[in-house]
């Protein structure tokens, strides 16, 4: 009896004790987050962040289409008016249910700040809360990718924050960080760069919809995640083999050998099409104010070389020359032939003698403490002089480079020629938002074309009625862009993950999230 | 002795002053633009610029420079531009971590060093001489985080008698502290018991060269007292002089050892804030690390008097 009873309390205990466990995920991020303003910033942690504790009215799915989140919609016929109607269930972390009128004031605080989000407002005629549940968006003529833009997944989407932390303007960050997210961000705990931590909200109701990158149910199965960041990748390597973390999101491919062959680990790419990296010239001054220098350079370089000496595994990258990035709806081949294949160095030299390029140096900005961003203006820099041209490559760190691409001062005098980047593939997806395809002259993205073609082929593409035609205007857009030299694509790469075995049914989107996974010990 | 600890003090504030006015305009000549980190890589110039007006970096120099000063004399360190943080609470949140390493690795380096040195002037020429010079060769030579690296090879990963990385603090148990703490102490130990064991060595062979240790030695005293009474005492003052500035480039921040071991420290938020260009962080942290520094060498002057009698302020 005694034996009997004495079982029973155990069980019990052991019962109690496993329903009190609570499931924590430890995992390394790409950087340690610090901004924690999803609208006053494009940083790739910051919106990974608010990701995990804000909600999106509408979500994009794996196919790149808009899915309903928080709220359904419907288009008026004259596709001018587009009403959204909230889900039931949605509340704030501090208990607050969700309003039109907090949806509202939220998309007013990114339509200031987003480039996709400033063409709707441009033609916005009105955008209210009709009632608790109803937002009324009126537009002045139509606009067909109005719901591609606000279902992006990155810089920036539209998050949704209580109407009086979205009355913060627009250039100052939020100081509240109150969401209605599947996680609720422990402010206590916050420590800026080192540490973020994130419980189980457990109010939120998610989607009955399977889980399909940003779309569908946010089902939660962990009680706590907590972000730590290790500048060191090793560090975090080793962390992963010694089983004191769960998940790295962003390896280095070199670092890869190192967790092979053990079988607690997992390494996988986490979505197909990565990132892009490019080479942007300055319009402004010699030599590349002039398009058949900027054509020549085009033609001088080779992307495999580039990419062979950045990520080295070839099972981490592919050459690409879409402007629009590979594995995209808007996909597009038109005037890569030598991008891709090489050979165009003979043309480069030709171009350049008939754009009586008399030899002024080009200044090429190198960081040198960026791992992504190191090897690419090395190689670069040789190709070009290959195809006659004078290079300077003026090594740097990262901030400097940021400070001065923003100066439209010559080269000489503290500016710049040319410099090279790296973006997320589906954040350049759409011409509406790729940055680089701005041809607004000062007003566009550094480098500063000015460049009305461009600006016309994307207002082709906003009033192309249908997918069909929005492809064949891509199409242009492809085409124009590398004749006219408004980007150098330079090739795609994706960035492996690694996490422990124990981890499992993560959803292989391009933004790192933290529901549906489960943890079994 | 009370004098000169006043006057000392009072040479501080000329010294903070000039510290603070070069890291502030020394930062302000750097290229960099905190508004740019804020932005991230999509904002356009203009967005840019509105978020550096928002900041007060387009007001003038000297407007901030006495904006910041002004706070400064309130006790005010400011807020940290990229994160919004009071940067008080950033570095009271790393400085417990730097402090307690830095102390342990100190004692653990003397406890080593000390010994190591003596025994090698003792035993001079001898095996155990030669044993203890190539250790502090090697000490010397092998960077930090090439030993960081293996010893978490072999004590982590290969033994698992310690985490591979992170911080307890001490109050979380001394154990638990020790777990973590161990491995990046004995790792920053290497340099300085090198460091410290030539030293005392080169110290003590001068010293047990002098006439009064072959006169204690006549006397019949036993070679402990020889050693660590005569000897090691009046060899001391140089030996406490690279002790207290090992102790305070310690506590300045270990950056690698910190980023190795993944010790949330001020040498990481330094170079976190230097590479973001948080300049209220930035000079929060070197005014600090100034003033650190002329505290740990006004306590290593005054301890001179303890082992030194003629010494005398």
């Amino acid at each position: 009896m005694l034996k009997q009873m004495t079982a029973t309390l155990l069980a019990s205990t052991m019962l109690t004790g496993a329903a009190w466990a609570e499931t924590t995920i430890k995992a390394v991020m790409h950087s340690g987050l610090r901004v924690l303003d999803p609208v006053i910033t494009t940083a790739h942690i910051t919106r990974n962040h608010a990701y995990m504790i804000y909600d999106v009215l509408i979500a994009q799915d794996s196919e790149f289409q808009p899915q309903p989140q928080m709220a359904d919609w419907t288009i008026s016929d004259d596709q001018l008016t587009y009403t959204f109607t909230l889900r039931d269930g949605l509340t704030f972390h501090d208990g607050a249910p969700v309003t039109a009128a907090d949806a509202v004031a939220s998309l007013q605080r990114w339509g200031q700040k987003d480039a996709g989000g400033q063409v709707i407002m441009d033609r916005t005629a009105s955008l209210e809360a009709t009632d608790d549940k109803t937002i009324t968006w009126t537009l002045t003529e139509p606009f067909v990718p109005m719901l591609d833009v606000l279902s992006k997944q990155s810089a920036l989407p539209p998050f949704i924050m209580p109407a009086r932390v979205a009355e913060t303007s627009a250039d100052e960050a939020i100081t509240e960080y109150v969401g209605s997210g599947p996680f609720r961000f422990v402010e206590s705990e916050f420590q800026p760069g080192l540490m973020v931590v994130y419980e189980k909200f457990d109010d939120y109701v998610p989607r009955d919809e399977p889980s399909d990158w940003m779309a569908g149910g946010k089902v939660v199965n962990v009680d706590r995640v907590e972000w730590v960041n290790m500048p060191d990748v090793q560090t975090a390597v080793n962390a992963l083999s010694g089983g004191e973390i769960d998940y790295i999101e962003a390896m280095q491919v070199d670092l890869i050998p190192l967790l092979e062959g053990d079988p607690n680990i997992v390494v996988e790419t986490r979505e197909p099409t990565g990132m892009q990296t490019m080479t942007r010239m300055n319009f402004l001054h010699p030599p590349f104010d002039n398009v058949q220098v900027r054509q020549a350079a085009i033609k001088a370089i080779t992307q495999e070389p580039v990419l062979a000496a950045m990520v080295g595994n070839p099972e981490y990258y592919s050459v690409c020359g879409a402007i629009l990035g590979c594995g995209t709806p808007l996909e597009n081949a038109t005037g890569t032939e030598t991008l891709t294949q090489g050979g165009g160095a003979e043309e480069a030299r030709s171009l350049l003698e008939q754009a009586g390029y008399d030899g002024t140096p080009v200044v090429l900005m190198a960081p040198t403490d960026m791992v992504a961003l190191a090897t690419q203006p090395v190689v670069v820099s040789q190709m070009l002089r290959e195809a006659g041209f004078e290079v300077e490559l003026q090594p740097m760190d990262w901030q400097t480079l940021v400070t001065r691409r923003a100066s439209q001062a010559a080269p000489a005098e503290g500016g710049w020629n040319v410099f090279i980047t790296n973006w997320m593939v589906p954040e350049i997806s759409n011409p509406i938002s790729n940055p680089m395809l701005n041809g607004r002259g000062d007003d566009a993205w550094f480098g500063w074309p000015t460049d009305e073609t461009i600006e016309g082929l994307k207002e082709e593409f906003i009033d192309a009625p249908d997918a069909a035609t929005q492809a064949a205007v891509a199409e242009k857009i492809q085409a124009h862009a590398l004749e006219n030299g408004l980007l150098i694509p330079l090739g795609q790469y994706t960035l492996p993950q690694a996490r422990r075995t124990t981890i499992t049914e993560m959803i292989n989107s391009p933004v790192p999230v933290f529901w549906s996974l489960k943890k079994s010990e | 002795m009370l004098g000169y600890i006043l006057r000392r003090c009072l040479a501080v504030i000329p010294v903070m002053l000039l510290v603070a006015v070069f890291v502030f305009l020394l930062l302000r000549l750097t290229p960099g633009d905190p508004a740019a980190i804020i932005a991230g890589d999509m904002a356009t110039p203009a967005q840019l610029e509105r978020i550096r007006e928002a900041m007060g970096l387009n007001d003038p120099l000297h407007v901030q420079f006495m904006s910041w000063v002004g706070r400064l004399l309130q006790g005010d360190l400011g807020v940290s531009l990229i994160s919004n943080t009071p940067v008080a609470t950033m570095v009271a949140d790393r400085v417990a971590p730097t402090l307690s390493i830095a102390v342990l690795t100190i004692i653990m380096s003397v406890a080593l060093a000390v010994p190591m040195g003596v025994l090698a002037a003792w035993k001079h020429r001898s095996a155990a001489d030669y044993a203890v010079m190539t250790f502090s060769v090697l000490g010397f030579s092998v960077p930090v985080f090439v030993i960081g690296y293996l010893f978490i090879l072999i004590f982590s990963l290969q033994l698992g008698w310690f985490p591979v990385q992170g911080y307890t603090p001490m109050s979380a148990g001394l154990g638990g502290f020790l777990s973590n703490a161990f491995l990046p102490a004995l790792t920053l130990s290497t340099i300085y018991v090198a460091l410290i064991a030539r030293m005392t060595r080169a110290n003590m062979l001068e010293v047990l060269g002098e006439d009064y240790i072959r006169t204690a030695r006549a006397k019949g005293a036993p070679e402990r007292t020889v050693l660590f009474r005569h000897a090691l005492k009046n060899a001391a003052v140089p030996i406490l002089t690279v002790i207290g500035t090992g102790f305070a480039l310690l506590i300045g921040g270990v950056v690698v050892t910190e980023t190795v071991f993944n010790i949330p420290g001020v040498g990481r938020l330094t170079v976190d804030a230097i590479l973001a260009r948080d300049y209220p962080v930035i000079q929060a942290m070197i005014l600090l690390t100034s003033f650190l520094y002329v505290l740990v060498n006004l306590l290593i002057d005054l301890s001179y008097s303890l082992f030194d009698p003629r010494i005398r302020y």
